[in-house]
């Protein structure tokens, strides 16, 4: 293969049924390791799902300078971050426009590591100039397993002989999982309770022994990109170039946004020193942002009858799907806006998408209309905005 | 003391679904439940300690999408987790395999026929356009044929225009379909037999009739049903067996204000002037109420709850005739570990679908020879799954439960049930499994042995019918459960049915169970 295989793959190349696969940071992981990703899914809320999450990019940054270096790049306070905490945080140019999402682990007093879904290492150091810092790119050193699902903290307390429940969400411990170091941490992509395991690719295929075996008795399953993309829309989390457009990356202005158009207005500090985009995001803030994020449940007695209109039984996507979508007011002739993610929930039995809506239309239970393409023709099926996340289980954080 | 609007009598997934809507209307509503818990049919217990059993019922197959999203159901728990593949075992040592994938499950057929494998595309398209066809007839309440009233015209109207819609070809399927049996029509589609030996089995299901008996194709159909809302996916296996469906239901009634109290078996239901007042307990306590409805099977709904003098003789007359004849039991088993089926070692992915022990036409038929003449089975048909491998949560970590269908049991076994008898029957279903997984006794840990007198005694469910009552054609539509009755109401005002012994009749699918509400409070309008 003529694309990078991570370290996992000695184990996951042989699961793959179908062969297919997803490229994912000029990496391969894999769509679906059966021939359809249904069971995968369920097994993210049901029991615990695996997956091989190495082609994140991921940096060491260390030093006097560590933290000062990280809170000129991202919105969040990092300098008040404690050691064994994780940050979700954006970052943004100097329009206040995002560059990219990732986290920051605070692993010692000057460690941090960062991960991004974009290369970072340039930017970090454009940043970096005059201060004491070490910046690494250990993406390829570092192998990491996310292990999502209401059973994945026994599977792990088993795994790593110790008890996990004081581990509390976005924090993060080290462990040894049959004698390999390991760092845990409680965070993933999916919205439930779950962990990523990080560790020297080195060790990669043992541990993922480890865990498959431990994890067997509880209904372990590897699982594939396309069953976390279900799981990652019913939780209201973005993705980088479907839901937005990295600033560096836009050729047109419109093609940006602000965490403060994507739901994430959460994460942008008041309590810190200059950082990137500080002062657009300020005045943003102030005069309120154009854009809301947001989620939409399409009508299913309105989509059924599209379909009955043609005489068939209502279609759903089988997978979900990451293309611009017009929304449109209850009248369907002024757009409003666009989705940019959508897919049928098997567990909420419901149809959704993410969307990008003008602040004045974004109130949850606003009626819009998003278009479907019904064999072969344009219509409008009505929508109720939602507000994120579309699932939040108790256990996730609990 | 607190005077309701609506009691609703059993608590059962219909009664409860009735009680949901009707609060949801506004309306207070009581739900009395004789057995500790909710659920009746459709209930998960705790038999053997760390080990849940879905005591009766054990996959949804037909739950209503409408009532899942009326009620919002995955909010209070319910998740559906897919049941996809069926293996039978074969008495040679082969099998046949449905697998979820379309061109697996085509290959496998073309091993045993390369015109079969052909045929199933087509046969899959008629049953496609059959259940479209019968789909409104589910959401409807049947109009009454003989009748001129505006409301039964309308219906009969729609349902005409309905059927004259489908075109000839598609008429003649479906009169085939209506009066054939499961044998002689999938004969039309198929040679492989042990493909139409699994196939017709989902059309002996809680009857008391085998594969070549007339009607059957019928119940082939109303068992495809839930495929026509293939994309809503409301079939497979619920997360926490069949009593989490219950639970979830009755989490949302409460949600809506209903009150549901367990341990609160009805005795009568109150009547003065041809009108329902309230109930009285098995305690004697006296509830009143505007209206009662009784999810319980039409025998114990029209004749025990009921006096006899309340009802026109000859309604009592045709619920007396009223077939249940129950036919199915249930062995439930803790298992040390998964068997291995001689035709397929080890443990797989067929232990996450159904095995479904019908090796050919003739050994599902010779079943209902026993059954026929009083025995059970020998060799029973059986449908198994093994909740454990689609949920784990059902068994201690790395242990097993397994759930079989049993079909025949005869309610009206020759000598009666004993527990003898009960035990017996349990050694011929463990035998038969053992003959195609040997090894497989040594597996067992614990085993609940449920024959019809069983469902009758612990459900209420009369002659332990699973469907509340034969789903036989002569007992479906307008005739459920009687002629001139099938609209939910009773002759005495106030009081109302609902249930799988009301159409359209049985299965996790809460279809009387809103059809129902909605009757009454259009009544109450």
């Amino acid at each position: 293969m003529s694309l990078r295989t991570t370290p996992f793959h000695p184990r996951t190349g042989p699961l793959s049924e179908g062969q297919a696969w997803r490229r994912w940071a000029g990496y391969v992981v894999a769509s679906s390791y059966e021939l359809s990703h249904d069971r995968e899914y369920h097994a993210i809320r049901n029991s615990a799902a695996l997956f091989d999450v190495s082609p994140l990019y991921k940096y060491l940054v260390t030093g006097r300078d560590a933290a000062r270096l990280l809170d000129h790049v991202v919105t969040r306070n990092v300098g008040k971050a404690k050691v064994g905490q994780v940050l979700y945080t954006p970052w943004c140019d100097n329009e206040g426009k995002q560059i990219d999402d990732g986290t920051i682990s605070v692993l010692g007093d000057q460690t941090y590591r960062m991960t991004s879904a974009d290369p970072t290492l340039r930017w970090l150091h454009l940043n970096a100039s005059g201060l004491d810092v070490k910046i690494q790119d250990v993406s390829e050193s570092t192998a990491a397993l996310s292990l999502q699902g209401p059973r994945s903290r026994e599977i792990l307390q088993l795994a790593a002989e110790r008890d996990l429940s004081s581990l509390k969400y976005f924090r993060l411990t080290s462990a040894k999982i049959r004698g390999i170091p390991v760092t845990i941490s409680r965070t993933g992509y999916t919205g439930d309770l779950g962990y990523e395991v990080w560790v020297d690719a080195a060790q990669a295929v043992p541990l993922w022994d480890a865990i498959a075996e431990t994890g067997a008795p509880y209904g372990i399953t590897p699982a594939g990109m396309l069953a976390l993309d279900v799981a990652r829309i019913e939780a209201g989390l973005l993705l980088i170039a479907v839901d937005y457009f990295s600033s560096r990356h836009a050729l047109i202005e419109s093609q940006k946004s602000s965490p403060l158009e994507l739901g994430l207005g959460w994460t942008v500090a008041t309590d810190k020193e200059r950082y990137n985009g500080q002062a657009a995001l300020a005045a943003e803030g102030k005069r309120g942002p154009a854009w809301q994020f947001t989620g939409l449940t399409v009508d299913w007695d309105s989509l059924e009858q599209l379909y009955a209109d043609v005489g068939l039984p209502p279609r759903l996507p089988s997978q979900a799907w990451r293309t611009s979508v017009p929304i449109y007011d209850r009248g369907g002739h002024k757009q409003l806006g666009y989705a940019t993610s959508g897919g049928w929930s098997p567990l909420l039995k419901r149809y959704m998408a993410l969307a990008h809506l003008g602040s004045a239309h974004a109130e949850p239970g606003t009626e819009v209309r998003m278009e479907v393409t019904v064999e072969h023709r344009r219509r409008q099926a009505k929508a109720h905005v939602t507000a994120l996340p579309f699932f939040n289980p108790e256990r996730k954080r609990g | 003391m607190k005077q309701y609007d609506a009691i609703v009598i059993g608590g059962g997934h219909n009664g409860l679904v009735t009680a949901a809507y009707l609060a949801r209307a506004g309306k207070s509503v009581l739900v009395l439940e004789r057995r500790p818990r909710v659920g009746g049919a459709a209930v998960t217990e705790e038999i053997f300690p760390g080990f849940k059993f879905t005591m009766f019922s054990y996959v949804v197959s037909l739950l209503r999408p409408e009532i899942i999203r009326d009620l919002d159901l995955p909010r209070h728990g319910l998740h559906i987790l897919p049941l996809e593949s069926t293996v039978t075992p074969m008495e040679n040592g082969d099998y046949l395999a449905g697998w979820a994938d379309h061109d697996e499950t085509r290959r496998e057929l073309y091993r045993h026929s390369p015109r079969d494998a052909e045929a199933y595309d087509e046969y899959g398209r008629l049953m496609h356009f059959m259940a479209q066809a019968v789909k409104p007839i589910l959401g409807m309440v049947p109009p009454d044929p003989t009748s001129f009233a505006p409301g039964d015209l309308a219906g009969l109207l729609k349902l005409g225009k309905h059927f004259r819609g489908l075109g000839a070809e598609r008429l003649h399927a479906l009169v085939k379909l209506m009066t054939m049996s499961s044998a002689d029509f999938l004969d039309e589609w198929f040679e492989t037999d042990v493909l139409k030996a699994t196939k017709s089995a989902s059309g002996i299901i809680g009857t008391f009739l085998g594969p070549r008996s007339p009607g059957t194709a019928y119940v082939l159909l109303h068992h495809y049903m839930g495929e026509l809302d293939g994309v809503f996916r409301a079939w497979g296996f619920a997360k926490g067996g069949t009593g989490a469906v219950s639970e979830a239901i009755a989490s949302a009634a409460r949600s809506f204000g209903a009150e549901i109290r367990c341990d609160a078996g009805v005795s009568k239901v109150l009547v003065r002037t041809g009108r329902a007042t309230g109930v009285v307990l098995e305690n004697g306590d006296e509830l009143p109420a505007g209206i009662v409805v009784s999810s319980l099977d039409p025998r114990r709904t029209f004749l025990q709850l009921l006096e006899p003098e309340h009802l026109p003789s000859h309604l009592v007359a045709d619920i007396k005739r009223f077939k249940f004849r129950g036919s199915s039991g249930k062995v439930n088993l803790a298992l040390d570990a998964l068997p291995s089926f001689t035709c397929m070692p080890g443990v797989g992915r067929q232990h996450r679908g159904a095995i479904s022990i019908s090796p050919s036409l003739d050994y599902v038929e010779r079943a209902y020879d026993d059954a026929k003449y009083g025995e059970f089975s020998r060799r029973p048909y059986m449908d198994i799954v093994f909740p454990s491998m689609i949920d784990p949560g059902m068994a201690p970590p790395g242990k097993h439960v397994m759930s079989i269908f049993v079909q025949y049991a005869p309610y009206n076994l020759n000598g009666g049930w004993t527990d003898a008898k009960r035990e017996a029957f349990g050694d011929a279903v463990v035998n038969t499994v053992e003959s195609f997984a040997p090894g497989f006794k040594s597996q067992i840990l614990h085993r609940q042995v449920i024959t019809p007198l069983d469902i009758e005694r612990i459900t209420g469910l009369s002659e332990g019918n699973i469907f509340a009552g034969e789903l036989a054609l002569h007992q479906l539509f307008f005739l459920r459960p009687a002629p001139g009755w099938a609209k939910f109401a009773t002759p005495v005002r106030g009081f109302f049915q609902c249930g799988s012994g009301t159409h359209p009749g049985g299965g996790i699918m809460g279809a009387s169970g809103r059809l129902a509400a909605m009757r009454i409070l259009k009544d109450g309008k």
